[in-house]
């Protein structure tokens, strides 16, 4: 493992006391950053760690593709007599499941990380507290837009024609990124509570394939049995896809979009605190 | 703060943790003297980490109390945390990173701005030698690399306390006389160190004052040389002209003295440690010094005593030495462990902790 680093230059680089004494007192002891300026700067870490790590990538670029063409295919002429119809009705409902399975990776993220001797040192700056777990945020978000952009686009060359046109289809993608931040809160404190990554997965797994298929993504649930229905009715994710439905459609829906902002919100609200509690506590 | 606080770095009252069933702290009392190193030693799983990580605010003591310069660890751990710097047992730094990325980070974390943490980055690198590698990422660094940035990282704003918790475990020769001099340019500097260890000699040779715990609570606490001497006396080396007579000598000396250690591979040599004597501590009450003086002294007089029975014994002995005990006797002794292969019971020497 070391094999590669005993250069001469390493024995010539050797630290001497006074090289060390000399850079101790440091220039400039700035006054701690605010909120913002922190979490920025954990942005930043997230930007770097993709950089160093580009096959993160693969994840949030080639599973919403396969998703698209498969579904598209499979069920388009028997849904809706053709696949470019159906992908009219499809699209923003895989665009939100997509985004919302990969919401996912940001526990199993943490919980990586944090077993690292890095968040020791992170967490023993006097700086916001949530900061670490908003910036690794912001780099999540990064990976909902990448991902969206690469439904879109596919959905656009299969023949998917937004009524909402531009406008609509940003506004789809701004209210589907809102909704992932907060429930990536969700997946935060399941990676902070859970032991191992693999226990974070299996979780997440077993929470997110009955969100995402007992809803209105692939079909409208008008035929099925009403009980299905009222369960159907209670899933967020349900509503979640009718108000991005709506607006990329251009018939925006304001009781849909009223009920997925404030469902952010109590979701930011009730697991952001949970979730730094138990991160203040560890 | 009351008048004997003044003083103290870090000041800690019946600080306790467990997991579970397991005790990892259990009542530990600390008075950590600002402005130098003070070496916490204690073998595998004697609360070293938990300890640590409670003063730096990662854990929430079970019951007790601390401080860190006057700031109470709990209630005013914002306060401690703009105090302090920690380099953890496991790297404390972003292995997926580069070196120079890892610093400016840092540096952006403390409040620098974008330019003026690259610049403080790249002074440290060179400070620490890591120019060459400031490119590449940490997990291709070795651990004496690893160590010396993530030691670097914990100096970007020179902190009032700096935290090592193993510094220099697994590093080779060198660079753990690399790190060593790294501490000693901190404390140099004013910085206040409290250094973990389960190397002797490494405490030995950087700490003002050593704690040595076990199963979470302090056994024993004083400078290196008030350890020594608390102990025992030291060690007796013995050199026969016969070895044949090694089996008479080994009976006198440990009719004198105690244990005999077994050397091994050498059956002209002989070594015995000077047990402790219960009535030293007492005799010279709580004085530090008086306790090391009148332990010396005591010592001397054993060996003199064991020198003199091997020659009424018609042992010839060709050379002879007391050696002042080593951290590692001093160690083994208070936590009750067998210095050698050797389980003869009479090895076993109670010292009050
Ligand atoms: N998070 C934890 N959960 C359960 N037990 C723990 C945890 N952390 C420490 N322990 C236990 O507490 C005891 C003290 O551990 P600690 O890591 O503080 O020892 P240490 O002195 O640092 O040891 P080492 O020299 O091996 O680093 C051990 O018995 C350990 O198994
Ligand atoms: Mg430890």
């Amino acid at each position: 493992m070391t094999t590669t680093v005993s250069t001469s230059s390493d024995v010539l680089a050797a630290p001497s006391r006074e090289a060390i004494g000399a850079v101790l007192d440091p220039t400039s002891r700035p006054p701690a950053p605010g909120a913002l300026a922190a979490s920025v700067a954990f942005g930043w870490r997230a930007l770097l760690r993709f950089k160093h790590m580009p096959e993160q990538l693969f994840d949030v670029t080639a599973f919403p593709l396969v998703m698209t063409l498969m579904f598209t295919y499979l069920f388009g002429g028997a849904l809706a007599g053709s696949p470019r119809e159906y992908l009219q009705f499809l699209l923003p409902g895989i665009l939100v499941t997509s985004v919302v399975m990969i919401t996912m990776y940001t526990g199993v993220g943490l919980n990586a990380d944090i077993g690292k001797g890095i968040f020791d040192r992170f967490r023993t700056l006097p700086i916001w507290r949530p900061a670490a777990l908003v910036g690794a945020l912001y780099g999540d978000i990064l990976r909902y837009l990448m991902a969206s952009l690469v439904i879109v686009a596919a959905g656009l060359a299969l023949g998917y024609r937004p009524g909402g046109g531009v406008a609509g289809v940003v506004a789809g993608i701004g209210l589907l990124v809102l909704f992932a931040f907060a429930f990536s809160w969700v997946w935060n404190l399941l990676g902070l509570v859970m032991r191992d990554e693999k226990g974070v997965t299996n979780v997440s797994m077993l929470l997110l394939f009955p969100l995402t298929f007992v809803s209105n993504v692939y079909v409208n649930p008008d035929t099925m049995p009403g009980w299905l229905q009222a369960v159907i009715n209670v899933n967020p994710i349900t509503h979640l896809v009718a108000a991005v439905r709506s607006v990329m459609s251009g018939e925006s829906n304001p009781g849909e979009i009223w009920r997925v902002l404030i469902a952010s919100a109590v979701l930011t609200i009730v697991f952001g605190s949970l979730t730094m509690r138990r991160y203040d506590r560890r | 703060m009351d008048e004997a606080s003044q003083g103290l770095a870090i000041e800690t009252s019946g600080l306790v943790k467990t997991f579970g069933n397991t005790r990892a702290v259990d009542g530990l009392d600390l008075r950590i003297p600002k402005g130098a190193v003070y070496g916490i030693l204690g073998p595998n799983g004697a609360g070293k980490t938990t300890a640590v990580r409670m003063l730096a605010t990662l854990l929430r003591p079970d019951a007790g109390q601390a401080t860190v310069l006057g700031y109470d660890i709990v209630r005013e751990a914002q306060q401690v945390r703009g105090k302090l710097s920690l380099t953890g047992q496991y790297a404390s730094v972003d292995e997926t990173l580069t070196g120079m990325e890892n610093l400016v980070l840092l540096g952006r974390l403390l409040g620098h701005r974008r330019a003026e943490a690259r610049k403080r980055a790249d002074q440290l690198l060179a400070a620490f030698g890591l120019t060459e590698a400031a490119g590449r990422q940490v997990k291709k660094y070795s651990g004496g690399m690893r160590r010396r940035l993530d030691i670097a990282a914990s100096i970007l704003n020179t902190p009032e306390v700096l935290f090592l918790d193993e510094p220099t475990t697994g590093l080779d020769p060198r660079s753990r006389s690399q790190v060593w001099e790294i501490v000693r340019a901190v404390v140099a500097y004013g910085t206040t160190v409290l250094l973990t260890t389960q190397y002797l000699d490494e405490a030995d040779r950087l700490a003002a004052r050593i704690a040595v715990i076990d199963h979470g609570r302090v056994i024993a606490e004083g400078t290196p040389g008030e350890l020594k001497s608390a102990v025992g006396g030291g060690t007796v080396h013995l050199r026969l002209r016969d070895p044949g007579q090694r089996a008479q000598a080994e009976t006198v000396v440990s009719r004198v003295l105690g244990d005999v250690i077994e050397d091994d591979g050498d059956k002209a040599a002989l070594r015995a440690r000077v047990g402790a004597d219960a009535d030293v501590g007492a005799d010279a009450g709580c004085d530090p010094a008086a306790v090391e003086e009148a332990g010396s002294q005591a010592a001397a007089e054993r060996a003199a005593h064991t020198l003199s029975e091997l020659a009424r014994a018609g042992i010839a002995v060709d050379a002879f030495s007391l050696g002042q005990p080593s951290l590692d006797e001093v160690f083994l002794a208070l936590t009750d462990r067998p210095v050698t292969r050797a389980t003869d019971a009479r090895s076993h020497q109670e010292v009050p902790a």
